[in-house]
């Protein structure tokens, strides 16, 4: 199966995400499962925004093929986030997938209301963190058809 | 209220008794050998699964909103849908599900041959939940179903699945 872009093209993966820990598992897991991937992080929905729309320190960011999404987040929260994306017409076809430690069913209706592509929860214990991880990898990066980059453009 | 829906519905009666609810999904497709590949690619799973078919969009969107002979119609836990189908396309069912409130939080999954690009692009705008090409070839075919059935039938939250048969059992009330 062949990657996004074809010809050897690095998988650009946005991570949001405040937590260090989380950040660090997340790269290691990636690192380990598809060497292909530059995953950028931002640690709050600010500079998350900021990192799509290229502003500031981000001017030259790549827009991502897949983006990770914690809710619980400093400055603006994840769903403000992703009510942004989801209603912007350049960066609703980015599938963001919400991926956070809350398993209240208000967060998880009001994630697929807002149109995230899926709602994961991040298990406590490491192993299980890491086949998430892995199985992220192996389902949205290796199965799915992720659109182009830029519609039209 | 035929005597297959009561039928199904035992069924199901008795696995909310066991505790194993078994997952509803809807699979949108026309072509009867891609129906009995998923099928079977899903029937190896060890939480049931209830594959309901619908060789059209107007069938589609009648057994979602439970007209007509789909009364009695599950509320789908995921939604697996073709795009060139008769009389509705899927990309219009896609549109109708993504609108509606009731609707728009179901999974909805593309599952289809084609790979034009114009066709990815306009199932994410229309908030497709993720877009899927059907491999040409049988053995890929039942792989890309059985890893649909491992990553999403394992992470849908279970809970909701609650919710959606609170929701059905609501509606229900005079």
């Amino acid at each position: 199966m062949k990657t996004i872009g074809g010809g050897g093209m690095p998988i650009e993966v946005l991570l949001v995400e405040d937590s260090p820990g989380d950040v660090r598992l997340t790269q290691e897991a990636f690192r380990d499962a598809n060497m292909s991937i530059h995953l950028h992080v931002a640690t709050d929905g600010v500079e998350a925004m900021a990192f799509l729309r290229h502003e500031g320190t981000h001017v030259r960011a790549p827009r991502p093929d897949l983006i990770l999404l914690d809710l619980n987040l400093p400055r603006m929260d994840g769903r403000e986030v992703l009510a942004h994306i989801k209603e912007n017409e350049d960066l609703k076809t980015i599938p963001t997938v919400i991926l956070t430690t809350s398993e209240a069913e208000a967060d998880i209706a009001r994630s697929y209301q807002l149109q995230a592509n899926c709602y994961l929860c991040k298990p406590v214990q490491l192993d299980a963190f890491e086949n998430l991880v892995k199985s992220i990898n192996d389902f949205w990066l290796t199965k799915v058809k992720l659109p182009q980059q830029r519609p039209g453009g | 209220v035929g005597r297959k829906s009561l039928a199904k519905r035992k069924e199901i009666m008795n696995a909310m008794a066991q505790g194993s609810m078994p997952l509803q999904v809807l699979l949108v497709e026309d072509n009867p050998a891609d129906v009995l590949l998923t099928r079977e690619a899903f029937s190896d799973s060890q939480t049931p699964i209830f594959l309901h078919v619908a060789s059209d969009g107007v069938e589609a969107m009648a057994f979602l909103r439970r007209e007509g002979s789909y009364v009695d119609a599950p509320f789908p836990d995921l939604i697996l849908l073709d795009l060139n189908l008769p009389r509705i396309n899927g990309c219009e069912v896609l549109a109708h599900i993504k609108a509606d409130d009731k609707l728009k939080n179901i999974p909805t999954l593309i599952l289809t041959a084609s790979e034009a690009e114009a066709d990815v692009a306009r199932s994410y705008q229309l908030h497709a939940n993720c877009y899927l090409s059907k491999p040409a070839k049988f053995d890929a075919f039942g792989e890309l179903a059985r890893s649909i059935r491992e990553f999403w039938l394992t992470k849908l939250p279970p809970r909701r699945r609650l919710l959606g048969e609170k929701i059905r059992a609501n509606e229900r009330k005079p």
